[in-house]
């Protein structure tokens, strides 16, 4: 086992928590930023696999402007809040 | 990278898709839906990135402007079909968050439940008459089917010779 292995071993398991945070966290803004964490971490991946030019968009476009437009969607759909508030309006998962 | 690299990355594109898949299935806010469609995404890219890699391969650049030297690169179809699945990714998110933002303003929520119920309730309205099917009873009211003829009945009436 190299120390790539090792980077690649804690990357795997950064994007799978990000993941499951994004589909199980309360809070949709953080869910939003948890997305925007996994795409950041695939790019890692794409550099590792000898795809520089790929990387480039993906953190750019799939992390970057695909975070803005979550962030200003959620903003338009009232879900701009930092802590959790429980309502019957909002069920979620 | 050794071969336990490569399968934890294969292991971490599929987690990535079936976790992805599992929300959009299970999401009951649309927001959410939108987030498990990006992270089934980028595991699908991945995935397809890490189909065309080749161990020990540099990356499919041409340096110094010569194709003489012969080094082994990764494959490089995969990788600008993928360059163009992330665009392409982005736009869809962004038609889909339009989408969800306007059935707000129209309906007032993000639940998937209660959406449904609202624009059921908004076509009734706008139709004028009640539905024939409800989530209670999917199939109506319908007349059954008429029995079948008897084999006793199909021989008293066949012609017997």
């Amino acid at each position: 086992m190299t120390a790539l292995d090792l980077v690649i071993l804690a990357l795997v398991a950064l994007l799978i928590t990000g993941a499951l945070a994004a589909m199980l966290l309360r809070n949709l803004l953080g869910a939003a930023v948890a997305t925007a964490l996994v795409s950041l971490g695939v790019s890692v991946f794409f550099v590792i696999l000898r795809a520089p030019d790929v990387a480039l968009t993906e953190a750019a476009v799939g992390a970057g402007l695909s975070g803005l437009l979550l962030a200003l969607a959620a903003r338009r759909l009232g879900l701009w809040r930092i802590e959790v508030q429980q309502s019957e309006e909002e069920r979620q998962c | 990278m050794s071969e336990f690299g490569l399968v934890a990355l294969l292991v971490g594109a599929l987690g990535l898709i079936a976790i992805g898949i599992a929300g959009l299935v299970l999401a009951r806010n649309l927001f959410r839906l939108v987030l498990a469609l990006a992270v089934a995404e980028a595991g699908a890219n991945l995935l397809l990135v890490l189909a065309g890699f080749r161990q020990g391969a540099s990356a499919p650049i041409i340096e110094g402007g010569s194709t003489l030297h012969q080094v082994a690169m990764v494959d490089p179809i995969p990788q600008a079909m993928v360059l163009t699945a992330i665009v392409i990714g982005v736009g869809v998110q962004a038609l889909a968050l339009a989408l969800a933002v306007r059935a707000r303003e129209a309906y007032g929520s993000l639940d998937m439940d209660q959406l449904r119920a609202r624009m059921e309730a908004d076509i009734i309205a706008a139709a004028g008459t009640a539905p024939t099917t409800s989530q209670e009873a999917p199939s109506g009211a319908r007349p059954l089917p008429p029995p079948l003829p008897s084999p006793a009945r199909i021989a008293a009436e066949e012609p017997s010779s």
